[in-house]
Formats: C-alpha cells, sequence, structure tokens
C-alpha cells in the first residue's frame, strides 16, 4: 500500500511540474495554438477550395469536418508525441536528467504518468481548436457525436503512448538529433493513417501498413462519430482493435524504455549535456 | 578490503568509454574503497580523472563496465530503485527547472520521494531557516538566484529527501569565496545533525582538509593514494623547510606534466 502511494505521489508530482511548466510558458502555450488554429483553419480551406476547382457539388461543411478531424489528430499527437518525447530532451535541455533518474520511482510511473498530463493537456487543446474552428467556419455539429469521438481519442491513446515511449528513446540514444526524428516518425504514422484522406486510396503496400497502425481507427472512429454522429457502442469495429493494439503497445513501450535507459547508462548517455 | 558495515563499497569498479577510431579510454579504473557509516569521504583529482565518473556510477546514472558498487548493501544494478531511494547529490551545476520557482522544484523532488506535501513543507521550513534562505524569495524563478544560492537550494533538496549516503560531486566549484564558505558550514552542520555518509569530490585541498576525515587520490582513473590526511602528508617525503600540504601530497601523487594532463582532461570531458 506505502508503495502504491509513493508511485502515486511520483505520478501526481510529475503531472504537477507540467502543469507549472506550462503556466510559466503561458504566452508560448497561446502562441502554438494560434499556430495549430491557423493549420486547421488552412485544411478547413482546402475542404472550402474543393467545390471551386473541382466543379463538383461536395458537401462542404462535411469536407471541412472531415479535413478538420484530420487536423485535430494531427495536432493531438503533436503535442503528446512532443510531450512524452521531450520527457528526455527538455530534462536534458534544463539540466535536471540525472536528478530525475535518480530518483527512487519505477520507470512506468514515471513515463505514465508524462504521457496522462499529455493527454489531458492535449484533449483540453484539441476541444479548444474543434470550438474555433467550427466558430471560424460555422459549422453544423448539430449531428456531431462529441463525447463518442474523445472516447475513440481516449481509448487510441493507450497506443499513441506506447508509441510516444517508443519515441522518447530516440532523444535518449541520440541527444543531439533524436527529437527531430521524433517528428519523421510521427509524420510517417500519419501519412500511412489517413490523415486527410482516406487510407483505401493508399497503395495496397502502404494500407497494410495503415491496418496495424491506432492512428487509422482513430481517424475512422473519430470521423463516423462526428461525421455521422454515431455512438461509442457502434464504434466497436474501431475502439476494440486500439483497445488491444494499446494493451500490446503500452507494455511493448515501457519494456523498450527501460531496454535502452539500460544501453543508456552502459553508454553513458543519460547526461546533462548532449 | 571491503568493510562489511560499509556504507558504500566500491570492489574493482572499471569504466571504458569507446570513440570512433580510438583506443577506448579509462575512465575508472579497477578501483576499490569502501566509506564507513557516518564518514566523510574525500575523492581529489584533476580534471578529467574519473571523479565525476565514479559518482554516476554510484547515482546508478552509470553502469559499471567491471566490478560492482553497493550502497547499504544493495547493488547499484540489481537494486537500483533501493539503491536510489538510499542516496542523493550535490553536484557543479544546480540542476534545476528555471522558469519553476525554488519551492515548485523543491516540492517535485518531494513527490519523486514519495514524501506528502505538509511533511515536505515542515522539513522545508527547517532546512530554510538552516541554509539562511530568504523564504520571501521562494516563489521567485531558480533563474533569479545566484549561484551560491542555487547551491543552497540543491543542498535542501537534497537534505529534504534524508538520503543516507550523500554524493556531493564539487558542491563549491565556481562558487565565491564566500559562497562557498557558507556552503561548505552548511555542509558541515548537516552532516553533524543527520548524521549523513557523504562522498566528496573536490580540487579544493582546504575543503577535503576541513570535511573529509579520509580521502584517496585519483588520477587518469586510478586510486594512486587513500588514507587519513595526516597520513597521506606524511607519505610525502619533505622538500625543504616548508610543511607539506594536502596541495603537496596531490601534485607529488597526480604527476607534474600538466599540459598533458589538461589534454587528457579535455579528451575525458568529450566522450564521458
Amino acid at each position: 500500500m506505502q508503495l502504491v502511494l509513493r508511485e502515486l505521489r511520483a505520478a501526481w508530482a510529475f503531472v504537477e511540474r507540467n502543469f507549472n511548466l506550462t503556466k510559466r510558458y503561458w504566452k508560448w502555450e497561446v502562441v502554438f495554438l494560434a499556430y495549430t488554429v491557423a493549420n486547421s483553419v488552412t485544411m478547413g480551406f482546402i475542404g472550402k477550395g474543393v467545390e471551386s476547382f473541382s466543379g463538383a457539388v461536395v458537401d462542404v461543411n462535411y469536407l471541412i469536418l472531415y479535413m478538420l478531424i484530420g487536423s485535430i489528430l494531427w495536432g493531438y499527437l503533436s503535442i503528446l508525441f512532443e510531450i512524452v518525447a521531450e520527457t528526455v530532451a527538455w530534462e536534458r535541455w534544463e539540466e535536471t536528467i540525472e536528478y530525475t533518474f535518480m530518483s527512487p520511482i519505477s520507470r512506468a510511473t514515471h513515463l505514465l504518468s508524462v504521457c496522462w498530463y499529455s493527454i489531458l493537456y492535449g484533449l483540453l487543446r484539441s476541444a479548444l481548436i474543434l470550438f474555433f474552428v467550427s466558430w471560424f467556419f460555422k459549422l453544423n455539429l448539430s449531428e456531431a457525436n462529441i463525447a463518442a469521438a474523445g472516447g475513440v481519442l481516449a481509448v487510441g491513446s493507450l497506443s499513441f503512448i506506447g508509441l510516444g515511449m517508443i519515441a522518447a528513446i530516440l532523444p535518449l540514444i541520440s541527444p543531439e538529433k533524436g527529437v527531430q526524428v521524433v517528428h519523421i516518425f510521427q509524420a510517417l504514422l500519419l501519412m500511412f493513417s489517413g490523415v486527410y484522406y482516406e487510407v483505401e486510396v493508399l497503395p495496397m503496400w502502404m494500407q497494410k501498413v495503415a491496418w496495424i497502425s491506432p492512428a487509422t481507427y482513430a481517424l475512422k472512429g473519430m470521423r463516423e462519430a462526428i461525421l455521422e454522429g454515431k455512438a461509442f457502442t457502434s464504434l466497436n469495429n474501431y475502439t476494440i482493435p486500439l483497445l488491444l493494439m494499446g494493451i500490446v503497445m503500452l507494455p511493448v513501450g515501457i519494456f523498450a524504455f527501460k531496454k535502452m535507459e539500460e544501453h543508456a547508462k552502459k553508454k553513458g548517455l543519460l547526461k546533462r549535456n548532449g | 578490503m571491503i568493510s562489511k558495515e560499509a556504507a558504500l563499497s566500491v570492489n574493482q569498479v572499471s569504466k571504458y568509454f569507446i570513440k570512433k577510431r580510438k583506443d577506448p579510454l579509462k575512465a575508472v579504473d579497477n578501483i576499490t574503497f569502501s566509506i564507513d557509516v557516518g564518514e566523510t569521504f574525500g575523492v581529489l583529482g584533476p580534471n578529467g580523472s574519473g571523479k565525476s565518473t565514479l559518482i554516476r556510477m554510484i547515482s546508478t546514472l552509470l553502469i559499471p563496465d567491471q566490478g560492482t558498487i553497493q550502497v547499504f548493501g544493495y547493488n547499484t544494478e540489481k537494486d537500483s530503485v533501493k539503491v536510489r531511494g538510499l542516496i542523493n547529490r550535490v553536484s557543479v551545476e544546480a540542476s534545476f527547472f528555471k522558469k519553476l520557482s525554488a519551492i515548485e522544484n523543491l516540492l517535485f523532488t518531494a513527490g519523486l520521494y514519495g514524501i506528502p506535501k505538509k511533511q515536505a513543507k515542515e522539513k522545508l521550513n527547517v532546512i530554510f531557516e538552516k541554509i539562511g534562505l530568504d523564504k520571501k524569495r521562494l516563489s521567485d524563478p531558480i533563474e533569479d538566484f545566484s549561484r551560491g544560492m542555487q547551491q543552497k537550494v540543491s543542498i535542501a533538496r537534497a537534505f529534504l529527501t534524508a538520503p543516507r549516503l550523500l554524493l556531493l560531486d564539487e558542491p563549491t566549484t565556481g562558487l565565491d569565496p564566500r559562497a562557498k564558505k557558507e556552503v561548505q558550514a552548511l555542509i558541515f552542520e548537516v552532516k553533524e545533525q543527520y548524521g549523513t555518509t557523504i562522498l566528496l569530490t573536490t580540487h579544493d585541498m582546504y575543503e577535503a582538509q576541513e570535511l573529509c576525515s579520509r580521502v584517496s587520490i585519483l588520477h587518469k582513473g586510478q586510486i594512486r593514494k587513500m588514507g587519513k590526511i595526516n597520513q597521506l602528508i606524511e607519505s610525502v617525503p619533505k622538500t625543504g623547510f616548508k610543511e607539506t600540504t594536502l596541495e603537496d601530497v596531490f601534485l607529488h601523487y597526480t604527476g607534474t606534466n600538466l599540459n598533458a594532463e589538461q589534454e587528457k582532461a579535455e579528451e575525458m570531458r568529450e566522450v564521458s
């Protein structure tokens, strides 16, 4: 019991520290939010522009929302991956890495609590972006099941966290370039997963990759919830694979990180300066 | 010889760093020593002699290539979480989240060590009193603090977790003489009060003489000499009428080719 309490206190310490850091950098948070909103609005205009350059009559509201969901998931994954990947990079930059890694907590608690914060923060940001962009385009969300979409995102987050932990290994083993490689990893994930298109338009070999990517299921599930107003319970085709992937990827992520931490400790990579 | 009652046992430990197209650098080369419970033990050595590598191995941040390290009987590799609960460290850089306040940084540490917030605040009040930190400034970002003040907060962080073994890695390097004196007095005072076992690495001979009961001289990753300070002084032949000092001992055992030493130190810093 005492051990559980201790780990819970440590988990809360990470959440509180990240919240305090977000608070201290609030002006930058506003700037990044504006940047993400601008990106999402651009995607919305691409949706709107399809009618004018194709000449076809399309449901513009549907198209904008379709693009917007891709953009929101992109933003959400960016935040999640950035926060998790920067578990190492940020601490190295602040020169606190050695102190955090020599504290008596399990690595699973360390990583999961950082992920927990990133999910809360990512969901809040995604909701804000959806609100701003729907207001900007005067989108009709009366049919959308926002709660079901949030549920799909939450279930998908389990496997995203697992992937995020694997991504966090990169800054651990490469202090200089690790964070940039995380961005490439993230871009590949979204390219294969149909962020602004259906995966069926991809070449067959890419489609095969798409079906093992959790982002594919998260995007499809969220789109059905928002565009067709489907209930969470009717999205089992997406939520069950997401859950199964999460059950596999989460422990795999923790295990992989621990293994690479051991490697970093052997090679002397776990240090303040790159 | 390894003592059964030792707070720290370092047994035939080596650590090498491999650099592309070069021979492995022996940062720590087959060293053995132990520290008794409550003792303050100094490790003296020039830059690049392996002091920080040794500290990082004891801190579980580096895994030795050979040999074993035990902290109160726990192996640093196999029982690393247990070891981490028994130790803390103060290093050259204070290492805090610079935008966060002193109190936010310290409460974060308390959380990591499972100390309830209320208990941590009470404990910190006592430590702040002892350290002489102005409580009004504790809500200011750490980046606004002077180096000496940051180092005092760093010491507060270490004592907040009540470590049984405290690793002091050149804690006064880069401090002005006043701040240095204050930090040294603080280390001495808290050590007396808490009875903590201390491993101090330094190249400040006065500091070693004031704080340590025994010292070892580390050079090129090897222990060249170890013992009580008076024993070390006696081991060096007198030159002229001048009394032999710990500095003479240090120079005697670490050689005189300072340029070559400096080059080696630079190389070590690059890879470790």
